[in-house]
């Protein structure tokens, strides 16, 4: 029996579908306007027995295809524990959220905090930085941030002003790797508070999109001083964690 | 409708932006009130109050006026209703809990306000309450930062604004400052009225506003059956009206309403599965229309069983004591029962934090959720304390900042959904 676990993000949607518990089938793509016409296009040729849905657009999904849903938090604890069963916390940075994500022993959600309603500090936050600082893409601008050492302050956390903060610098003669190391250590440290204050020991799994980025990879481990795991899809483990859900409701 | 009209347009309302304002409520109210399954019979008399929330109780307020009455309006549970009575006079609470006209209130207000002191302004500067219109008094109180200083804006939009100063701590001087309050109050009541406080005036006031808070604590004693017979959107309702309708006829219809589930419970019906997940609320208060929060967690599988706020059970928990003969101890019974009041701006407030534990497991919740205004600052930061002690107790803590906006609403339905999964395990 297959069983599809869909996440719809704000900025993509993950499909993955496992067969007896097996990954048989994994998709990803860019979020749009009309996220009902995404996840037709992603569901299509895809055989399944069951679904569940998960992330922003659960309910439009849960409502349109009559499928189950979970919130993305329960989906993000049950993937990442699959994945990792000695881990405790999960920090998803995704698109405009960023989650911390505490579990006990058994890998059931005891805490969990998100950040406020602003975009501040999450995957779109990175994107609009890049953008500012004219960088091709996030992969050029984490690379050009890994590649120093000596970073600027970026103290403001408002994308909007953030922004105006990063053209001040620039303006003054500041160093464009090291804004842009800046960046990546603001977005590092907000995460980390947001962790420590939910998850105050235990290992980690780091997932969602920004997760894909190595300088805030290495940035949190550094300053972590406890185990990391990214998973090698770190995008997908909401969708992989509905999955599994799905699996124990059919069973 | 048309002779409201006339009335509205009397009180210097804008009436298009009025009738706007209506029809947002209207649709609000279909949606969020209405649409609910299993509701009492007895919430038919709060809907109609809601219909006539700006209509016939206004008209109410006006012919009390032309009769000689006084009304007084005021923002929080700090201004004794008992003593208004006392000269005869008609308390209201005012329009702070919708995002109407926040334009207008940011170019006389800070843009980082709550919400609440933000919404007063919009009303107020937008034309559209007419209860601030039909005051006599505006009473405004020292309570947080905001509210203090705002009202020094507000001074001269208003007729008459007073201010009762208030202590920040529950010390013999903080009360000595209560009552000197108090007692200021009476005279600027006494002076506005025309009317003496008497024992037997004073009296019938503490009987009245007695009557009216037993009322909703018998609601709320029914809503620990499970299932609850009633939302908790419609007793955070019924808590609303408390601020605005006739106090003797609230009294009666809320009684009539608890008749009616004492019955439900008798034949085991509620408004939720029993079993379904029981949370409570617990920070600042909700002001009509202010709906947004219940109403998430409603349609998310869980079933309010309390709130912990000005707007609920810290606003209403305790009667006014009624021995003495003299005017003089009739006041103290009054200071003793306000001083007990447990609002965040104490220092330190730890009745509260015990206030919800008691209610936690009174109402046999399964968790709590702590609401904040942003920029609510006493609430917020006692929200730290508050949840690492109950979560320290076993209690899930869920907190939440938002405003009176709809844009979060979908961040606000995920955490609300995940607490009720945590909660459900």
């Amino acid at each position: 029996m297959n069983v599809a676990g869909l996440d719809i993000g704000s900025r993509t949607v993950k499909l993955v579908v496992l067969n007896d518990g097996d990954v048989v089938h994994t998709k990803k793509t860019i979020n749009s306007y009309d996220p009902l016409e995404i996840v037709f296009r992603l569901l299509d040729g895809v055989s399944y027995d069951y679904m569940v849905a998960t992330g922003y657009g659960r309910h439009l999904v849960g409502d349109a295809l009559s499928c189950n849903i979970i919130s993305e938090i329960k989906a993000f604890a049950i993937g990442a524990r699959a994945l990792y069963p000695s881990c405790r916390a999960v920090l998803d940075i995704g698109g405009q959220d960023t989650k911390a994500i505490y579990l006990n022993e058994k890998g059931e959600l005891i805490k969990f905090e998100m950040n406020d309603k602003c975009a501040a500090g999450t995957g779109r936050f990175l994107e609009i930085m890049a953008h500012a600082l004219n960088y091709e893409d996030i992969d050029e601008f984490s690379k050009a941030a890994c590649s120093v050492t000596k970073a600027e302050t970026i103290n403001s956390m408002c994308t909007v002003f953030a922004e105006s903060e990063v053209i001040s610098l620039i303006a003054h003669g500041a160093k464009r790797e090291e804004v842009a190391l800046g960046i990546h250590k603001a977005i590092a440290g907000r995460s980390l508070s947001l962790l420590k204050r939910v998850a105050p020991s235990g290992d980690v799994v780091f997932a969602g999109g920004v997760a894909l980025n190595n300088c805030i990879q290495r940035l949190i481990a550094e300053e972590l001083k406890r185990s990391v795991f990214v998973p090698s899809d770190p995008q997908t483990v909401g969708a992989y964690g509905a999955a599994l859900y799905g699996q124990t409701k059919v069973r | 409708m048309s002779d409201y009209k006339q009335m509205w347009s009397e009180l210097g309302l804008d009436l298009n932006a009025h009738d706007a304002l209506l029809s947002v409520l209207s649709e609000a109210y279909q949606n969020i009130f209405l649409a609910q399954k299993m509701r009492p019979q007895g919430m038919k008399y709060f809907d109609f109050v809601m219909s006539e929330v700006h209509g016939l109780r206004i008209k109410e307020l006006m012919d009390a006026k032309a009769e000689g009455r006084i009304v007084v309006g005021s923002y929080c549970v700090f201004v004794p209703e008992e003593l208004i009575l006392a000269v005869d006079g008609i308390s209201v609470g005012l329009c702070a809990g919708a995002e109407f006209n926040f334009e207008g209130a940011e170019q006389v207000l800070p843009r980082n306000l709550c919400a609440l002191i933000k919404s007063a302004f919009g009303f107020k500067l937008g034309r559209v309450c007419p209860y601030i219109e039909a005051c006599d008094l505006v009473v405004g109180e020292n309570t947080c930062d905001g509210k203090k200083k705002a009202y020094e804006v507000l001074s001269p939009m208003v007729k008459d604004l007073y201010i009762i100063d208030l202590p920040q701590m529950k010390t013999d001087t903080g009360k000595m400052l209560l009552k000197g309050e108090y007692l200021k109050f009476i005279t600027k009541l006494e002076e506005i009225s025309g009317k003496k406080i008497t024992y037997e005036s004073l009296k019938k006031g503490i009987d009245i506003v007695n009557a009216k808070r037993k009322a909703v604590l018998r609601l709320q004693e029914l809503r620990k059956a499970d299932p609850p017979p009633i939302s908790g959107l419609d007793a955070l309702l019924i808590n609303q009206v408390f601020f605005y309708d006739d106090p003797v006829r609230f009294t009666n219809s809320v009684n009539a309403l608890c008749d009616e589930l004492e019955e439900r419970i008798k034949k085991g019906e509620g408004v939720s599965p029993e079993g379904a997940v029981r949370v409570m609320i617990s920070g600042c208060p909700m002001a009509v229309p202010n709906w947004k929060v219940p109403y998430i967690v409603e349609t998310s599988g869980a079933t309010i069983v309390g709130e912990e706020s000005c707007v609920g059970e810290r606003g209403t928990q305790w009667l006014t004591e009624t021995k003495g003969t003299t005017v003089s101890e009739l006041i103290d019974n009054i200071i003793d029962r306000y001083f007990k009041i447990d609002c965040a701006i104490f220092t330190p407030n730890p009745s509260r934090l015990e206030h919800i534990k008691e209610m936690f497991k009174k109402y046999n919740a399964k968790g709590v959720i702590h609401y904040n205004l942003q920029f609510c600052q006493p609430y917020i930061i006692e929200s730290g304390l508050v949840e690492s002690n109950l979560e320290g107790n076993g209690i899930p803590t869920l907190r939440l900042e938002t405003d009176y906006s709809q844009e979060d609403t979908g961040q606000l339905k995920t955490r609300i959904e995940a607490f009720i999964e945590r909660i459900k395990g």
